[in-house]
Parts: C-alpha cells; sequence; structure tokens
C-alpha cells in the first residue's frame, strides 16, 4: 500500500461547513417548543443551604418549573467517580463527587442550587432572581495552604479534614544520592489555576419523545459514549433508547470530558418530566464557575546533582488544589509527579504529594493536564542548577538526556493509566539541536539580537521617528526548554468502515471531536487503505446512534488510540475488497491492485471493478450465500495500547523585556516537537500552535483573581486575559520523528503538547533577559503578570534576592 | 402603552428582508439566532470582548451582542452566511481553507466579518496591521498564526497586493 | 447573561428625547453606543427600567469647523466640534480632527477594537467617565469644553467641571451631553498621548494625555497633564504640570514632573497592577510623552 494522505498537508474536510456558518453546535439545533433553563446558584463559597423559595419565580409568567434538590427524589446522586485512583502503595484517597443540586450544603461559589425552566432564556434568567435561597455562611477556605492547615474549616465534615489524597512515589533512594551530591538546590514553585476558556461554552439539549420513548441529548461533550451509558443507567433507560449527539463542538480542552455536570445531568430529567425539550446553554459568566478548572500547585522541590551537573536525584513534595469536589480521580497529580522527570535520566526520585478540597471550583484536566507542573517544576530546577554550576542552559539538559539505546525506559513509578512509566521510543538531543539552531542560541552569551546582549531594542510602541528620552530600553533573553508528554492511553477505541454502493466510504468512530480535525486525519487513514480520495470518506463522530463502544477524547489520544482503530477497521475492509473482487474477476489478490476506487488487474487493465460495485455485489438482495458470510465490505475493528506513547519537543523563545515597566513582549518562538509519526503536518502545527498560545496565556496573561473567601473578581473576559493575535508571536516549527513502536501507525499524541512547556520557558527567557538589570532574580511563580514581574524585579533590585529562600 | 412589550422591526440581513416583531431586550445576536435562524452568527461572550458574533451592521463590524435587535430596524446586515459566493466559498473563506486558519471553528464567522470589512478598508495590509486587526477577536484554537496567513492570502487573491 | 426588561424609547430629536429623560427622571438612561452599558446590562449590572435609545438623534453627530467659538474663554474659533452621538470610528478617521485635534487621532486607536468604536460614541465615553478610559482624559488635556442641554436650557462646562470622579460628571438625569468643542492647534504647542495596557484595546493600567505650550525662549509656558487608569476619575496632576512651568524642556525637568505626577496622583489598586506598579507606569509614560509633546511643540513653531 502506497501512503497518498498519510503525512501529507491535506486541507480538512470540515471546514466548509464550519466557513459557512451551516456547521452545526448544540446551540444552533433548535427544535420548536424548547424550554431554556437557567440556574439559581450559589453566591457562596461555603455554607448551610436552609431553604429554597421559589414561589414567586413560579408565578412569574412564561415560567414552567423550578426544580430543587427535594424534587429530585431518588434521581438525587453524587456524580460518578470518573477515574478510580491508580493502585499505588500507601494512598490515602477520598473520593467526594459533584452532586445535582446543592442539598444541604454548597461548597464553592457558582455551586447549582436550584434550575428554573421557561419559555425563553431571558425570562429564565428573571425568575432565578426571583428565587429566595436561605443559605447561612460558614468560614471558607479558597487557599490551597490553608486548606490543609490545622483549623482550617472543613468542606467535607465527615472526614474530619480537607486531605482528599496523599501518595508517595519513589525511585532508588533519593536521600543517598543527595549524601553524594556535588550540589543541592531547593526552591518553593507556585503554579496558579486558570480556566480552560474554550469559545464555546458548554451546553446541553434534551429532547424525550414518548411515543417512541427515546432520548435525545445534544451535549458540548468530549466523550458522548460514556455520557449515553450513564444518562440510560441513572434513569432507567436502556443504552438502546438513549442517543447522546456531540456535534460540532467549539473546543473541548478537557473541561467538556463525561464529566456529568449537573446540568448533563439534569436537563435530559427535565426534559423527561415535562415531556419538553429542555435547553441550557451556559453563559460566559457561569462558566467561570460550572466548568472544571485546573493548575493550582505549590511545590517544595530539590534536585541533587554532581558537581559536572549530571542529576542523581529529585524530591519533590507538593499540595494540589482539587477544588470542592474530586470526581476525577489522581489524575492530575499523577500526571504531574510523572512529567516531571521529563527527557531525563533521574536515577533517583522522591515525589510526594497531598490533594486539598477547596471551596472552590471543581479542578479537572485542562489541555497539558497536570504536566505543565511538572515540566515547569523540572526545567527551573535546571535552569537554577545551571546557574549555580557555571553550567550552559542547554548543556545542563544535554547531559542529561536519555541516550536513544535507553528506550524502553522504565521510571519504576506509575502512570496516570494505572500502567508503569515506561518510554516508548525518544531521541532528544537532535530536538535540541534543531531549536537551539532555529532560535540562534548561543551558550554562554545567549542573545541572538544583531545588537549584542541585553542591548538597548526599540520600542515599538512609540509612533514617532523620536530618540531621546522617550525610548525605552528592552533587554532580550533566549530560553530552551525541554519536556516529554504521555499521550494515547487507553483503555482502547474502535471504528467502523464501511464501503457503499456510490463506492464512497463512511467511517464511523466513537470519540467526540472539538477541532483537531478528525474528520480529516481519520479520513486520511482510511483513503490510503482504501484507494480513495480523502474527500470521499465520509467520517461520523460524537454520535452514540453511529457507534456504540468508546470512551472519549482527553489524554492527546484520539489520533493515537481511534487513528489506529480506524486503520485496523480499513485494514479488514481492504481484505474484504480484494478477497471479493478475486472471487468475481478470478484473479489472485497478489495481482490486484487498489486505486482510485478501482481494483484493477495487474498487466491487464482491461479487467477492473469499482468499489461501488463491489459494495452492491458483497450485499445481494436475492439468491444463497455461503454459511458464515457477512454482508456488504464493512469491518469493525478496536484498538487499545498497551500503555501510552511518550511524545516529546524542545521550545525556545526569545523575549525582550522593558525593565522599568516589566513589560514583555515574545518576539519569536521555535517548537521542534516529536509526535511519532505525523497524519498531517498542517493539523499537528495547528495544534501546536494552538498549545503554545494557550501556554502564554498561562505563563503571562490569564489569572483568576479570587479571594480568601472564594469569591473570584474577575469572571469575564474583560479581566481573564486571553492572549489576542498581538500577543502571540509568530511560531516555527519542526518536526522529529521517533515512531512509537507500540501502535502499528507509530503514531504519538499532539494535542496538548504545545501549552506543555511555555511557563518554563518563559521564566527562563525573562531571567535571562534581566539578568544584568535584577542579577539574581529568579521566577518561581506562574502566572508572571507584569505586576508581579515589577515587583520581583524592585524587590531582586532592592538586595532582597532570592537566594535559598 | 408599555414599551416592554414587543415592537415591530423591519431590516434586511444578507439582502433579504425581514419583519419581526421583537422585545426590545432582545439582544441582536439572539435575533439574528433565533429569530431568523442564522445561527452562523455564534455567541461566546455576551460582553463584547471575545468577537464571535460580530456582523456587518450597515456595513461596519460591530459585536451583535452589543446591539438591541430594536435598533436594528432599518438596518441592513451581513452575517457569514451571506459571505458565499455564487461561485463557490469568499476568497476569504477559501483562504482560511487552504491555510488552515481554523480549528473548532467557533470564533470563525466573527473573524470571517471582521477581516472582510479590514480587507475592504487596507487592501494591502502587513502583517502588524493584521494582527492588530484581528485582535478583538478571540481564538483559542489556533494560536493565531494559520489565520494571519490565511488572510494575508486572501488579501493578495483580492487583488490587494501586486 | 441576558439583560432585564426595560421601556424603551427611540427619540428623533433632542427635544423629544429631553421630555422622555425629563419625564421617567432616575428611572431613564440615555443609550449612547452602549459598548459599556449593554454589557453591564447583560451581566444585569445595570437595570435601567427605561431606555432612552439617542441613536435616530442625527444631530448629534458631527463633526464641525468651530466657526464662531463658543465665546466665555473657551475654545475658539479655530478648533472642532464634535456631537456627542458621532462614532468613535468616525472621529478616528476624520481628516478635520487630524488638523484640528491630532491628540484626539492619535489616541482614538488605543479604544478598545475596531468593531467596538464603529459602534461606541465620543460623548458616550465622555459621559460615561470611566477612569479608565481614554476620551475623558484627552478632553481634561486639551481643556475641551462640553455643551450640555436640559429642559431648562443650555450650557457651556469645561472639562474640568464635567468630570466628578468615578463614573460621575455634572450632567443632570434629565439632561444631556449635545457636543464638545476642542481648541485648536496653537503655536510652540504640542501634544502627546502615552498608554499602556496588557493586551491591545483593553483599558490602560496608566496613561496620560498632554499637553503643552512653550514660549518664545522656548520654556514651557503652559503644561497640563490628564491621566487615566490611575485615580478615581479622569486625573489633572496640578503639581507637575506647575513644576513645569518656566523650565527649560529637559530630560531632568521632565524625570522631576514624572516623579511628582506620580507622588500626587493616587492610584488604585487591582488585580493588573499594583498602586507601586501604576505609580512607575506614571513616571515613564509621563516621562515619555512630555519629551515628544515638546518635540511637536517645537514642530509646530
Amino acid at each position: 500500500m502506497s501512503s497518498r494522505y498519510f503525512g501529507a498537508r491535506i486541507r480538512r474536510n470540515e471546514d466548509e461547513s464550519l466557513l459557512t456558518g451551516r456547521a452545526t453546535f448544540v446551540d444552533d439545533v433548535q427544535i420548536p417548543g424548547t424550554l431554556h433553563a437557567a440556574f439559581v446558584r450559589s453566591d457562596l463559597a461555603h455554607g448551610h443551604l436552609r431553604g429554597v423559595d421559589a414561589a414567586a419565580a413560579l408565578e412569574r409568567p412564561g415560567v414552567i418549573g423550578v426544580f430543587t434538590a427535594a424534587d429530585l427524589g431518588e434521581y438525587w446522586q453524587p456524580g460518578p467517580l470518573l477515574v478510580p485512583p491508580a493502585p499505588i502503595e500507601g494512598l490515602t484517597f477520598h473520593a467526594r463527587t459533584q452532586v445535582p443540586l446543592a442539598r444541604e450544603k454548597v461548597r464553592h461559589v457558582g455551586e447549582p442550587i436550584a434550575v428554573v425552566v421557561a419559555e425563553s432564556r431571558y425570562v429564565a434568567e428573571d425568575a432565578v432572581e426571583d428565587v429566595i435561597v436561605d443559605l447561612e455562611p460558614l468560614d471558607a477556605v479558597a487557599d490551597l495552604r490553608a486548606a490543609l492547615a490545622e483549623g482550617a474549616p472543613v468542606i467535607h465534615e465527615e472526614l474530619g479534614s480537607n486531605l482528599a489524597a496523599h501518595a508517595v512515589q519513589t525511585k532508588g533512594d533519593y536521600d543517598a544520592a543527595r549524601a553524594t551530591a556535588g550540589l543541592v538546590l531547593g526552591r518553593d514553585f507556585t503554579y496558579d489555576r486558570g480556566v480552560s476558556a474554550a469559545m464555546e461554552n458548554r451546553g446541553v439539549l434534551a429532547q424525550w419523545d414518548e411515543r417512541s420513548g427515546q432520548l435525545t441529548v445534544w451535549d458540548t461533550t468530549q466523550a458522548p459514549i460514556p455520557i449515553r451509558n450513564g444518562l440510560a443507567s441513572m434513569l432507567g433507560l436502556s443504552e438502546s433508547q438513549v442517543r447522546v449527539v456531540a456535534p460540532f463542538i467549539g473546543g473541548g480542552f478537557g473541561p467538556k470530558i463525561m464529566m456529568f455536570y449537573p446540568d448533563e445531568v439534569l436537563i435530559p430529567w427535565i426534559s423527561m418530566r415535562l415531556g419538553r425539550p429542555v435547553k441550557w446553554i451556559e453563559d460566559r459568566f457561569e462558566n467561570f464557575f460550572s466548568t472544571t478548572q485546573e493548575r493550582g500547585q505549590l511545590h517544595e522541590a530539590e534536585i541533587a546533582l554532581s558537581s559536572d551537573g549530571r542529576i542523581l536525584g529529585v524530591k519533590d513534595m507538593f499540595l494540589h488544589d482539587t477544588g470542592a469536589y474530586n470526581p476525577y480521580g489522581l489524575t492530575l497529580p499523577i500526571n504531574t509527579q510523572c512529567t516531571l522527570l521529563g527527557p531525563y535520566n533521574v536515577p533517583n526520585y522522591y515525589s510526594e504529594f497531598r490533594v486539598a478540597f477547596t471551596n472552590r471550583p471543581i479542578v479537572t484536566p485542562i489541555r497539558g493536564a497536570g504536566r505543565q507542573q511538572g515540566v515547569f517544576i523540572m526545567e527551573r530546577l535546571l535552569d537554577l542548577a545551571a546557574r549555580e554550576l557555571g553550567l550552559d542552559r542547554a548543556e545542563i539538559r544535554r547531559r542529561n538526556f536519555l541516550s536513544p539505546d535507553a528506550f524502553p525506559h522504565d521510571h519504576e513509578i506509575l502512570f496516570q493509566d494505572f500502567a508503569p512509566l515506561v518510554y516508548d521510543s525518544g531521541d532528544y538531543e537532535p530536538a535540541l539541536d534543531r531549536a537551539m539552531e532555529l532560535i540562534g542560541y548561543e551558550p554562554d552569551g545567549p542573545v541572538p539580537s544583531e545588537s549584542g546582549g541585553g542591548s538597548p531594542a526599540e520600542d515599538g510602541t512609540d509612533g514617532e521617528d523620536g530618540k531621546g528620552p522617550s525610548r525605552r530600553e528592552r533587554l532580550r533573553g533566549t530560553g530552551i526548554v525541554s519536556y516529554i508528554e504521555g499521550t494515547g492511553i487507553g483503555p482502547y477505541e474502535g471504528a467502523r468502515v464501511r464501503v457503499e454502493a456510490s463506492g464512497k466510504v463512511c467511517l464511523v468512530t466513537g470519540v467526540g471531536t472539538q477541532g483537531q480535525g478528525h474528520f480529516t486525519s481519520f479520513a486520511q487513514i482510511v483513503a490510503d487503505q482504501l484507494g480513495v480520495g480523502v474527500t470521499d470518506v465520509r467520517v461520523v463522530t460524537g454520535d452514540t446512534r453511529e457507534f456504540h463502544w468508546g470512551t472519549g477524547t482527553f489524554a492527546s489520544r484520539g489520533a493515537v488510540v481511534a487513528g489506529n482503530a480506524c486503520h485496523a477497521a480499513a485494514v479488514a475492509v481492504r481484505e474484504k475488497i480484494l478477497g471479493k473482487a478475486s472471487e468475481i474477476l478470478e484473479v489472485a489478490e497478489e495481482d490486484l491492485k487498489l486505486t482510485e476506487g478501482v481494483v484493477r488487474v495487474q498487466g491487464a487493465p482491461d479487467l477492473s471493478i469499482g468499489l461501488g460495485e463491489l459494495a452492491l455485489r458483497s450485499n445481494p438482495l436475492r439468491g444463497a450465500v455461503e454459511p458464515g458470510t457477512e454482508p456488504g465490505l464493512e469491518a469493525t475493528a478496536y484498538f487499545g495500547p498497551r500503555r501510552g506513547a511518550t511524545a516529546s519537543g524542545v521550545h525556545a523563545m526569545v523575549v525582550s523585556v522593558d525593565p522599568e515597566t516589566a513589560m514583555v513582549e515574545i518576539e519569536r518562538y521555535v517548537v521542534v516537537h516529536d509526535c511519532g509519526r505525523v497524519i498531517n503536518p498542517l493539523i499537528v502545527e495547528g495544534q501546536i500552535h494552538g498549545g503554545v498560545a494557550h501556554g502564554i496565556g498561562n505563563a503571562f496573561y490569564e489569572e483568576l483573581d479570587c479571594d480568601s473567601e472564594g469569591q473570584l473578581h474577575n469572571a469575564s473576559f474583560m479581566d481573564y486575559l486571553l492572549p489576542t493575535a498581538t500577543d502571540v508571536p509568530p511560531i516555527r516549527t519542526a518536526h522529529i520523528e521517533t515512531p512509537s513502536p507500540l501502535n502499528p501507525l507509530g503514531i504519538k499524541g499532539v494535542g496538548e503538547a504545545g501549552a506543555i512547556p511555555v511557563a518554563a520557558l518563559f521564566a527562563q527567557a525573562v531571567e535571562d533577559a534581566l539578568k544584568e538589570w535584577a542579577p539574581g532574580l529568579e521566577v518561581r511563580d506562574i502566572p508572571l503578570s507584569p505586576n508581579r514581574l515589577f515587583a520581583l524585579i524592585e524587590k531582586t533590585r532592592a538586595g532582597g534576592g532570592e537566594e535559598g529562600a | 402603552m408599555d414599551a416592554t412589550q414587543a415592537v415591530a422591526i423591519r431590516v434586511t440581513v444578507n439582502g433579504e428582508r425581514y419583519e419581526r416583531s421583537v422585545e426590545p431586550r432582545l439582544l441582536l445576536s439572539d435575533f439574528l439566532r433565533q429569530e431568523l435562524s442564522l445561527s452562523g452568527t455564534h455567541v461566546g461572550c455576551e460582553h463584547g470582548v471575545c468577537g464571535a458574533c460580530t456582523i456587518l451592521l450597515d456595513g461596519q463590524p460591530v459585536r451583535a451582542c452589543l446591539v438591541f435587535a430594536v435598533q436594528a430596524d432599518g438596518s441592513s446586515i451581513g452575517t457569514v452566511e451571506g459571505l458565499e459566493r455564487d461561485d463557490g466559498l469568499h476568497p476569504l473563506q477559501a483562504a482560511f481553507k487552504e491555510a488552515h486558519g481554523l480549528q473548532c471553528g467557533f470564533c470563525t464567522p466573527g473573524i470571517l466579518m471582521t477581516m472582510v470589512a479590514f480587507l475592504d478598508e487596507v487592501p494591502d495590509p502587513t502583517e502588524l496591521q493584521v494582527r492588530e486587526a484581528l485582535s478583538g477577536n478571540l481564538c483559542r484554537c489556533t494560536g493565531y498564526q494559520k489565520i494571519v496567513e490565511a488572510v494575508e492570502a486572501a488579501a493578495a487573491d483580492l487583488g490587494g497586493s501586486p | 447573561m441576558k439583560p432585564a426588561s426595560f421601556e424603551y424609547h427611540a427619540p428623533d430629536s433632542v427635544e423629544e428625547a429631553l421630555g422622555l429623560l425629563t419625564e421617567h427622571g432616575w428611572d431613564a438612561k440615555a443609550l449612547a453606543g452602549g459598548q459599556s452599558l449593554i454589557p453591564a446590562m447583560n451581566f444585569r449590572l445595570a437595570r435601567p427600567a427605561v431606555l432612552v435609545d439617542l441613536n435616530r438623534i442625527d444631530e448629534l453627530a458631527f463633526i464641525r469647523r468651530n466657526e464662531d467659538g463658543i465665546g466665555d474663554g473657551g475654545p475658539g474659533p479655530d478648533g472642532v466640534r464634535i456631537g456627542a452621538m458621532t462614532r468613535q470610528r468616525a472621529v478616528e478617521k476624520s481628516e478635520l480632527v487630524a488638523e484640528l485635534a491630532p491628540l484626539l487621532t492619535e489616541m482614538m486607536p488605543h479604544i478598545a477594537h475596531p468593531q467596538v468604536r464603529n459602534r461606541g460614541t465620543f460623548g458616550g465615553s465622555a459621559v460615561h467617565a470611566d477612569p479608565a478610559s481614554e476620551i475623558p482624559a484627552a478632553l481634561l488635556a486639551l481643556d475641551a469644553s462640553c455643551r450640555v442641554r436640559g429642559a431648562e436650557g443650555e450650557r457651556w462646562v469645561r472639562a474640568e467641571e464635567f468630570f466628578l470622579g468615578l463614573f460621575g460628571t455634572s450632567l443632570e438625569p434629565d439632561e444631556l451631553l449635545i457636543e464638545i468643542a476642542l481648541p485648536g492647534p496653537r503655536k510652540l504647542t504640542g501634544c502627546a498621548f502615552r498608554e499602556i495596557s496588557r493586551r491591545q484595546g483593553d483599558y490602560a493600567l496608566a496613561g496620560l494625555a498632554t499637553r503643552l505650550k512653550l514660549d518664545i525662549e522656548g520654556c514651557i509656558q503652559e503644561a497640563r497633564l490628564a491621566y487615566l487608569g490611575v485615580g478615581g476619575g479622569p486625573a489633572l496632576a496640578t503639581s507637575a504640570a506647575a513644576a513645569l512651568i518656566g523650565e527649560k524642556p529637559t530630560a531632568t525637568v521632565f524625570e522631576d514632573a514624572a516623579r511628582t505626577a506620580a507622588g500626587e496622583l493616587e492610584p488604585m489598586e487591582d488585580m493588573h497592577a499594583s498602586a507601586a506598579y501604576r505609580n512607575r507606569l506614571v513616571e515613564v509614560l509621563t516621562r515619555e510623552a512630555l519629551a515628544t509633546a515638546v518635540e511637536r511643540a517645537f514642530g509646530s513653531g
């Protein structure tokens, strides 16, 4: 089989409908007679719920119903624990999952207390204001450290404390390694929370058809099949009675996973109860409370190295904020724990984490999912160690890379998929070299500007040709960091490929898609096998009526797991095609060639049969067939990897910093990336660009202003700053390919990669720019807003040096 | 008279005339999506920052979430549904497909409407001008780079560049 | 995020609008471009019972040469008059404004984004008097005058008397801002606008508009420094301005004035900037704006 499409820059099949406004997103589904829901939400972060009075709301014209926890009866159940904890020895874990509507207590601002259903969203919002909620305030705890302190308000009283989990994973003997070290360097680090900020908020539309006994739910979910299974079970319906459709989704980034959010559970129930379609579309304000968030961690980390900069061991103890509930188990802290090790040989490792409940919205993975924090810790430790040892920053990394013959490499701890953390393949030095070359990295004098180190650069904000004091000095700095990413974990995905009588191909898979280009990359895989055009493959995803089995899109696994399932199904159909053609044409299969939708006999150009004809003849309407014959040119296949595939990369950037105003501009950005074999470079580049932009947001712009009472003060896009087109620099990408041996296509995931190392890189580049202006300055907290950088610069220059802090 | 009651309005959208009766508080974004079923105009923030709902109001790009439908009475409106030409995609749409200037596509209609007007005004823009013009539209998927490339390509295609 | 109900009126004359405002008093709110009011309504932070939409009052949308001046020591017959309902984008693009009030041309692109300026109005932004917005500071720096009309009649109000702290103006609930008159360019006079914001189009963390006039010796004769983003309203730094008078415009003088300005303003703190950080930005921006204004003043002579 020749590969015409795999690896090619194929334009996307899905674009036309998106570009013309025809693509249907959840809120675009309009069913006559639909009712609209709005939630009454807690305005306190912690409180006893003493009562809800909906009488006034019910009297408002246009209001159909108001539902509270009491109305739900037995349907009121805490949500499922989506990911059970990994079997780590000595683990402590307490599961507390979100409830559909608060019953006795509220545990974060925005927790739903009641839902109002009305003829329009406008009226529903009016009625929300009519509902009187009697909340008795309790002391709240929003700060991660405070949550675990003695005497902190306890969020789930029966636990006696806010400790949600405690785990230790070790490798070797860190203390023994430390005793022999030439340098031991310890620091504290903070990584703060943000929101995923998909441009489309979440939404659910449910329609119960009493006559057919069918429930249809349109949901902005990344995982329609698990939602279908869960809803069927909760509502007492057969899975065949519930259809969940995840149509076009306006960005996922993690929080749209199978959460069983209160709205996801309630809207279908209300539709069944009222016998009418019911829609809830989250608004942007709600999104800051009702959709999950991520990244709050505090680390105390230490690295032990030999005098020549080889890592002897790392010790990291951290706190992880899970918010008011922890439905996602330990995925995030384990990702942090594992990803910290990076592409390095770390012979001794001690990693201990405590997870705390806080009075803040729930924490589940967002693009990167705990990995950012791990990379930040390790890369910062290496930067600071290099400084101490007088080593170049690139060199210290090079000295510690796992060598290309070290694979598979077992890190001797467990990964989030419960499998041992074993890297499948990689080759890290070429990526470092390439990134250094592309950014123009110069060891020990790493300033690639024409004008030399720490040089004044023009401030582009001055529109005049003016000189003199209106010019501000800007200082340039360069950064270079590396990282790995465990991607493409199991359990499995499936796909069904069918050749239709038209000769065109229908490909169905269960994963949802949120802009990753699956309509195209999956079609490429199948088109190559079946010798058809990529536009002849119609891809159906995210509709449980079309495919029964699967999990969802998360952990950079769509291309790896579902992609390989598509491949396996296509291979099986190809075999059927050739078998059937061989039978009809009376020619051995080896002599057949499948191209351009036609099976031809090699050397006999007149002898051929089209795929459509073959499909028709595989589905006879009369006559007898051999026993055991399956109709049609169709096959279903599943793929489940043994464990995740390890993607990796090196990022580099050049920043310029105005040392007086602490404003930072990212001038250039380079990504050298290894995601195994690339299906579509265009799509991979797009994924990387978007990830980097997200990472830049987390590093420099995005910040939640939450006070100690759990009140958020910037729940809007006016004050929660997403990077815009003028904030994201041009990004240059280059690929390194070490195919994964764990799947036939050799793919590794790429969806999250771009976002992972950006904060670590930004910190290093800013320090580099300021190395003469504020010697000894250390960036240890993310996000690093100009406001924070200003304070850091002033403190450092005033002699409040951070050494050994 | 209760002035919170519905008001009759007449608008021309993508060349078609519509008469509807609307509550004064109905946002133009909701009017287009719900009353006219033109759901290509997306709603991302409803406070005028994300730009997903950008439409042309009498030829000028504005945020449809920051205009009441009743204010559009007598106006001519352009939405993404009106961009396509008889012979296929508008050159800007085609350039977005060619350059992979969209991923989830949710922000795309607002970006297209913004950039159509921009290219009318600045037919041969520099990269910085494109980025500045784009800065009022948020995109979480693309990192903007391929959007910028798409707009530059469209500018050349539309005859702005030599 | 849907607004609460309101009673809607769309008068097509100032007289009719004033009648409605008088009739409804505090219940009524005038709707200009809506780019601040409508978001506030969508969040239900603002819920006027009655909206008087000014967008159909054509007589309020104009940019014209101030042929006769306004008398009373206000802007004379060499400047420009801008109707309150003139779109910000029109001011930005106006050649007349570029000729007669170039500070505005320099400043307008800093206001949000084109989609917002296409709708937002010059007068609406002035009346909203957001301490972080650009137009009020520019009006203060230029010593503009505002024509205000109520049922009782009309008056001209100098910018200094028009702006009253946080979101406050001297406009009564039954009055409308009709137009703003700006003084024209003078010899040996230069203006400059500077601001720093997190992203393109964001409200400024700090910024200023300044106007300097030199005497024939090249010493500073008049100085106005008006700030945005730093106080409870658009704020004049009067001590810094006074300290400049009579001085030769040198880098040292500008640095001293910048420090004085940072000392006399009382910046607020928020998540985006501490008071100390805002003070630093005030210093840097003041220094730069003064240097630019002086260059322009020499160029204008």
